[in-house]
């Protein structure tokens, strides 16, 4: 599909300069450059302001629950595992209301591809502190400063067992499309954070901050180095922010241990009755 | 011992984990594999090990449907089964124990037989082991039964299988050793309750599964390919079925994280395009409520098994219960069309779950099978059913490409073409309500027409597919029972004992069928409502649906199988009824 093939009759109604528009055109130049279309290709989204970007690209996708997406996205993959699967995520949706799928799906090394919006507050909402939120922060659920300590999402995907691990700042839309891509051919559970300004209700991730304080991973950094990743991800303060490849692992997904889906799809197949009399004198 | 009627009942009872359930099932195959129906009831509290198990095998020439209160034959286990039970045993019956373990037996009624029988010695003479105990016991009562000993040693061979030759043999060599006590030292009260019926056809036309099992099989002959569920007394061995045919059956079993995971797992393979299941109990389906209505709003096909037991909360988990009618009709924030089967029993789970997953892709919404732990758990025989020619019919759905497609396209019966990703057709699943292509939309007209399509399914599934009740007993009756779920059997076997009693088995509560029920219990002179539950929730139904208040309410919310002679006894308080 071309960009503009890939265009919906739908206006995005984010605010102007959210980090929404970059990740939006990076996922389209990252489908276009691919071949990502219809026949090939299904995104899921929980909700939040991340969840809009459903409505305006033009590839086939699930709206569905606040902080559900993973789930979502898991059942769809083993369901169809010839399909891309995305899901496009929130930092409210994804470590708060859906934790324990984001772990457990990550421990199961699921085939999928997570896109981690993380604007590091709630903002469809109006401007809540979310669990990517810093200590101290003043917002308007916490006008005194969050008093909780921030989840490090990275931290949180190695741990768990992610198998991609990523970084990137939503402006750097050449290199947010280059991880795009290479988080879909890994064979596993890829996570992206995405690092978005609120322009709204966040005032202290701004481009600005972002732009003065980030840093990518150079050559002599091994992704394969599990603790060395773990130690890097819970990286981030002054001139400290690292992006990039945090930690790349190769292995067997989720999907690779099922022989019903080893050579067709679970869609494409007929359901096999012939053996159901056979299960039946079992029980006699 | 002497048995009085058509139904022989045995009691096996003793600690968890002494085999009590395993004995149980072989006793009841045994019957079954003779010719005769069975119909069994375990009770067991939340333990693996220690606390009290209790299974009661019913076996008949005639089809017996349910428990009951007195029982032929105990086969006691340890002294707390004498203790707890030796009161349910009919006048003529008798006791099997451990005549080594001195036993105090000074309670048990003159009229019982007591079989004292060396049971571990056997046990140790045939594997040198206590585990051996069980199968002796089990043998004993055969013998007495006059049941047939090698069907008892083949079920041997063929159920432990895999636990090695050495075992088998002691438990063969158990078998033999018990059956020939009996036969030795009790030749004058031999019987032939268990003989094989002369007429009978073997192989065996009878499966003996419970409604677990039968929801499974029922899941698979209806081409279920996606399955995710979470543990959860009582549904559990849903999941070990499922679990263990995967890779023959070529369909995919997932554990989740929970339960929310289970359902949102679900939906995902569904919209994918593969006929897909959850299953959970009450506290399960709490957790799920927030996706019910996802599938609902995305008009996503989804099956959903509820096995209930006792609650609130924790509750009771091993007991039965029938208080989440009301919240599986009404969980979730605002409507959608959704629905809602209740099996009665065994045979009617089978053929409801598989029927669920025809109405789910039929209406692209949820069918949810709401089942009680009595009949998820206790076992009846089951004729084999027809799987000669299943044609599955997966309704509006397309997997090629179409021009201009929309998912959501307006229609007569509220139905749209559904297609799936990877076909080529564009359009959005939304949790948002949303236009005919999925695309978000708060729009007022849009929004009266979603809604208005989305419900207009309940009503086109009522017109073309919801039965009306069946009705058991005479046509003319002065007394009529409504009732549901595993009620049915009970209720079955305590109307023989009447000639002017008849049942309304509802098992369709959403859509409801008021109308028929507006008109039968309109006539009806005096009505009986009987639920497991606190309240009376499906005559709630009625009262809100038909206007017809029904006073009289057998409740019962603690647990246990509401027994036939429970129900005789409460249908002879009532004025006018008639005793055969």
């Amino acid at each position: 599909m071309t960009l503009e093939e890939l265009q919906t009759p739908c206006t995005p109604n984010w605010c102007p300069g959210c980090g929404n528009f970059n990740i939006w055109a990076a996922f389209k130049n990252a489908a276009v450059k691919e071949g990502w279309d219809n026949t090939n290709t299904a995104l899921v989204a929980g909700i939040g302001c991340h969840g809009h970007i459903l409505n305006f690209v033009k590839l086939t996708s699930f709206e569905g629950l606040h902080g559900r997406a993973i789930p979502v996205a898991s059942g769809l993959k083993l369901a169809n595992n010839r399909l891309n699967v995305f899901a496009h995520v929130g930092d409210g949706d994804c470590l708060g209301e859906g934790g324990n799928h984001f772990i457990h799906a990550a421990r199961r090394n699921h085939n999928i591809t997570v896109l981690l919006h993380d604007n590091a507050l709630y903002a469809l909402t109006a401007g809540q502190t979310s669990p990517a939120t810093g200590k101290g922060v003043k917002t308007k659920s916490t006008p005194a400063g969050n008093p909780d300590e921030p989840i490090y999402p990275l931290a949180l995907a190695i741990a768990s067992g992610a198998t991609f691990v990523a970084r990137v700042y939503s402006g750097d839309m050449p290199k947010l499309t280059e991880l795009i891509i290479e988080a879909n051919k890994h064979k596993g559970f890829a996570v992206i954070d995405i690092l978005q300004p609120c322009v709204t209700f966040n005032k202290i991730c701004t481009h600005a901050m972002f732009l003065q304080n980030m840093y990518y991973l150079g050559k002599d950094y091994d992704p394969k180095n599990k603790i060395k990743a773990l130690e890097k991800a819970y990286e981030f303060g002054e001139k400290r922010i690292p992006v990039g490849i945090f930690y790349k692992e190769e292995k067997p997904s989720l999907e690779d241990g099922y022989s019903q889906i080893s050579a067709i799809p679970l869609v494409d197949q007929e359901p096999k009755l012939d053996s159901l009399t056979d299960l039946f004198k079992k029980y006699t | 011992m002497v048995n009085k009627d058509d139904v022989v009942s045995v009691k096996i009872g003793g600690p968890a984990g002494t085999g009590v359930k395993s004995v149980g099932l072989m006793l009841a195959k045994i019957a079954a594999r003779s010719g005769y129906q069975i119909c069994d009831n375990t009770e067991y509290p939340s333990l693996i090990r220690g606390g009290h198990n209790v299974m009661q095998v019913n076996f008949s020439e005639r089809e017996v449907t349910a428990p009951r209160v007195k029982s032929d034959l105990l086969i006691a286990f340890d002294q707390l089964t004498i203790d707890l039970h030796f009161s349910e045993i009919e006048s003529g019956g008798g006791i099997i124990f451990d005549s080594d373990s001195k036993m105090d037996i000074s309670k048990v009624s003159k009229d019982i037989s007591l079989y004292g029988i060396p049971l571990k010695k056997l046990a140790f003479e045939a594997g040198e082991k206590n585990i051996f105990l069980n199968i002796v016991a089990l043998s004993s009562a055969v013998g007495l039964l006059g049941g047939n000993i090698e069907t008892f040693k083949k079920l041997i061979e063929e159920e432990y299988g895999d636990k090695g030759e050495k075992i088998i043999e002691a438990d063969k060599k158990a078998a033999d050793l018990g059956y020939n006590y009996v036969l030795e030292n009790f030749k004058d009260d031999l019987h032939e309750y268990m003989t094989v019926i002369d007429s009978f056809s073997s192989p065996a036309p009878y499966m003996v599964i419970s409604g677990n099992e039968a929801a499974a099989l029922g899941a698979i002959s209806a081409g279920m390919q996606f399955a995710a569920i979470y543990p959860m007394s009582p549904i559990n061995n849903i999941l070990h079925v499922l679990a263990a045919n995967q890779e023959k059956f070529g369909y995919i079993y997932k554990q989740p994280e929970d339960e929310i995971s289970a359902i949102n797992m679900a939906i995902g393979a569904s919209y994918a395009g593969v006929r897909s299941m959850t299953a959970t109990s009450g506290g399960g389906f709490c957790l799920m409520t927030e996706a019910y209505g996802l599938a609902g709003i995305t008009e996503t096909p989804l099956v959903i098994i509820e096995g209930m037991r006792g609650g609130p909360a924790t509750g009771l988990p091993t007991w039965s219960g029938q208080g989440d009618l009301q919240m599986i009709l009404h969980s979730h924030q605002d409507e959608f069309s959704r629905i809602v089967l209740a099996p009665g029993d065994v045979e009617e789970t089978y053929r409801l779950t598989a029927k669920a997953f025809d109405l789910a892709d039929k209406y692209q919404t949820t069918a949810v099978v709401l089942i009680d732990k009595n009949i998820c758990e206790n076992d009846r025989t089951v004729m084999f059913p027809d799987v000669s020619n299943i044609k599955i019919d997966r309704g509006k759905l397309i997997k090629e490409k179409v021009e201009d497609y929309k998912r959501y396209e307006f229609s007569d019966d509220g139905v749209s073409t559904r297609s799936i990703p990877g076909v080529g057709n564009f359009f959005i699943a939304n949790s948002d309500e949303h236009d005919e292509y999925g695309y978000s939309s708060e729009e007022v007209d849009m929004r009266n027409k979603m809604m208005n399509k989305r419900m207009q399914k309940l009503t086109s599934c009522s017109k073309n597919d919801m039965p009306a009740p069946e009705v058991y007993g005479p046509e003319n009756a002065d007394i009529t029972i409504l009732s549901w779920g595993s009620n049915k059997g009970s209720i079955l076997e305590a109307i023989k004992s009447f000639s002017n009693v008849n049942y309304v088995h509802v098992t369709w509560m959403n859509p409801f069928p008021a109308e028929f029920l507006s008109k039968f219990l309109s006539k009806a002179k005096h009505i009986v409502d009987i639920e497991c539950n606190y309240t009376g929730q499906l005559a709630d139904i009625v009262k809100e649906k038909t206007g017809i208040d029904i006073k009289d309410r057998y409740l019962r919310s603690d647990g246990r199988v509401i027994y036939p002679e429970e129900i005789i006894e409460k249908l002879n308080s009532v004025k006018g009824v008639k005793k055969i």
